[in-house]
């Protein structure tokens, strides 16, 4: 369970061009929640992720994870929980290494980074098999530096990395948003494939309105740091794309876009 | 003869500090000065062990390590302290000077007559003296080629991984739950711990310390980096650790052909500067090409 209470983040704190993000923002996510997040620009959604991943600091407020505070706790050892993947394709990679390198730094995440072989050869059975869930060849071409491959082709490996070793969160950060529609599909269905099989706590930050509705059981829509639209479970079931076109018009308006 | 023996001494010494730039600038994009100082750094602790009747042999392990600590040191700066990457390099080159100063006495040391890694009883029985020339590159060919089998096989362990994937792609470390600052220590100690075990092997082969060996060695160590890497490029069998070991040697007997065309050994600075210049326009203009 991930719990934010009281969440204050300014940009540009004391000076001219002061913004206030947050201002006592309070959220809780219980387990095996899958959350869409939609909202226009700049409306807090990114900035929701980085705050739970601990990539940017918060002026005030506390962030739970199981009870347990993480507030302080700095962003590389909160991602032994947190799997990550990126709206770039290449965040999520290493360009210069190959297909089998990048499973096998992967496998290693949790594990000691020490002297042992890179790879193990035991694994790469299974590193194959995990390639072949995906549908595009990428089994064959183990020893291809990842840099060579497509948008697309990257974006199922970073996402398949970052849930190979025992995570409890997944944080998808427009992760279909560079990629062209039928491939966004492919990725979303892998994801929401994978989220149900490892029965993951997920938040999905994303601008594709359908995607929000057809996908995951709680949806939230934020508007200048808070949340104007949050339904869950049944009620999520029987919303209706049209209701939060008109909705997210509406903030759109306000804001004179 | 005695030319291309020359241009192997050297450029095989030169080769163990080229390869830890390699995981400076190549692997971790850290454009590392602080080589300046620990190349002569490992010298100066050398003469001052040897004189002291440590074994040659061990004075190599322990340059290593003293070098490691100097690159620490830089990563701590930078890292820890957020100083920038050059600005990190220069403050630690600057105060390692007045260290080599202090660890070797004074400016300049010579030591005959004691035995080093290249003249000792073992060595005087398996070569015969006629040969001495041929015997400083055998033995400089067999440090190189042990320091780069490490080196590779350390590339292939879960920490070389690691270590690649930060110059690659920092955020993944971060995702994958290691802190990217820690990595990039690693990496600088790895670096300046092979200058300066170069700068041991130096010493040893000429015979003396010289407080100002080091100036320079970052434009060599770039130099033989980027002539090594470009090179090969295109060739794929060829490790990039072999590549730098030959771009060492390419790079020395250009400077000694430019010597032997009849410019002074005091040019030496102004020859290894220009001909770097000349390798990274001549690599940027054949890039352009390409791309075009």
């Amino acid at each position: 369970m991930i719990e934010l209470k009281n969440i204050n983040k300014y940009y540009n704190h004391g000076t001219v061009n002061e913004m206030c993000l947050f201002h006592n923002f309070g959220l809780t996510i219980k387990d095996q929640q899958f959350v869409s997040v939609v909202g226009s620009n700049g409306s807090g959604k990114t900035s929701l992720l980085n705050l739970i991943c601990g990539s940017i600091p918060l002026d005030s407020g506390s962030i739970l994870i199981n009870g347990s505070d993480i507030t302080n706790m700095p962003e590389y050892r909160r991602q032994r929980r947190i799997g990550r993947v990126y709206q770039n394709p290449a965040m999520g990679t290493c360009p210069n290494m190959t297909i089998l390198e990048n499973m096998a730094l992967a496998d290693t995440k949790g594990k000691p980074f020490n002297l042992l072989p890179g790879t193990n050869k035991q694994r790469i059975g299974y590193y194959k098999e995990q390639l072949h869930t995906l549908g595009l060849g990428l089994e064959d071409k183990l020893h291809v530096k990842v840099g060579v491959l497509s948008g697309g082709q990257r974006q199922a490996m970073a996402l398949l990395m970052s849930t190979m070793t025992p995570i409890e969160f997944l944080i998808l950060d427009e992760h279909t948003a560079a990629l062209d529609p039928k491939t966004a599909e492919i990725i979303m269905q892998l994801t929401d494939k994978i989220v149900k099989e490892k029965q993951l706590t997920t938040i999905m930050v994303t601008h594709n309105l359908r995607y929000a509705v057809d996908y995951g059981n709680r949806l939230l829509m934020m508007h200048q740091g808070n949340a104007v639209v949050d339904c869950a479970d049944e009620e999520k079931n029987g919303l209706d794309i049209n209701f939060i076109l008109e909705k997210f018009n509406e903030i759109s308006v306000e804001c004179g876009n | 003869m005695s030319i291309i023996l020359g241009v192997l001494e050297e450029g095989l010494v030169y080769a163990i500090m080229a390869l830890g730039v390699y995981i400076t600038y190549k692997i971790l994009d850290f454009p590392d000065l602080s080589v300046d100082g620990t190349f002569p750094l490992g010298g100066a602790v050398t003469v001052t062990l040897i004189l002291a009747g440590i074994n040659p042999l061990a004075t190599l392990f322990i340059a290593f390590a003293i070098g490691a600590l100097a690159g620490c040191i830089t990563g701590f700066i930078h890292v820890k302290l957020k100083v920038r990457d050059l600005l990190s390099g220069i403050i630690v080159m600057t105060a390692l000077y007045s260290v080599n100063l202090r660890v070797a006495g004074k400016a300049n040391v010579p030591f005959f007559n004691v035995s080093t890694i290249f003249e000792n009883s073992l060595v005087n029985r398996l070569f015969p003296a006629s040969l001495s020339g041929v015997t400083v590159v055998v033995i400089l060919a067999v440090i190189v080629f042990v320091v780069k089998f490490i080196l590779d096989q350390y590339l292939k362990t879960r920490s070389g991984y690691l270590l690649r994937a930060v110059g690659d792609n920092e955020t993944l470390v971060t995702s994958l739950a290691k802190d990217r600052g820690m990595v990039k220590i690693v990496g600088l100690a790895i670096a300046n711990g092979l200058a300066a075990l170069a700068g041991s092997v130096y010493c040893q082969q000429k015979g003396f310390f010289e407080i100002s060996m080091g100036t320079g060695t970052i434009v060599i160590g770039l130099a033989n980096v980027i002539i090594g890497t470009k090179l090969f490029k295109r060739i794929g069998f060829v490790k990039s650790t072999t590549a730098v070991i030959i771009g060492s040697i390419i790079y020395k007997a250009c400077v000694s052909f430019a010597i032997f065309l009849g410019m002074e050994a005091s040019d030496l600075k102004l020859i290894t500067s220009v001909l770097f210049l000349a390798i990274l326009v001549f690599s940027n203009g054949r890039e352009k090409k390409v791309k075009a």
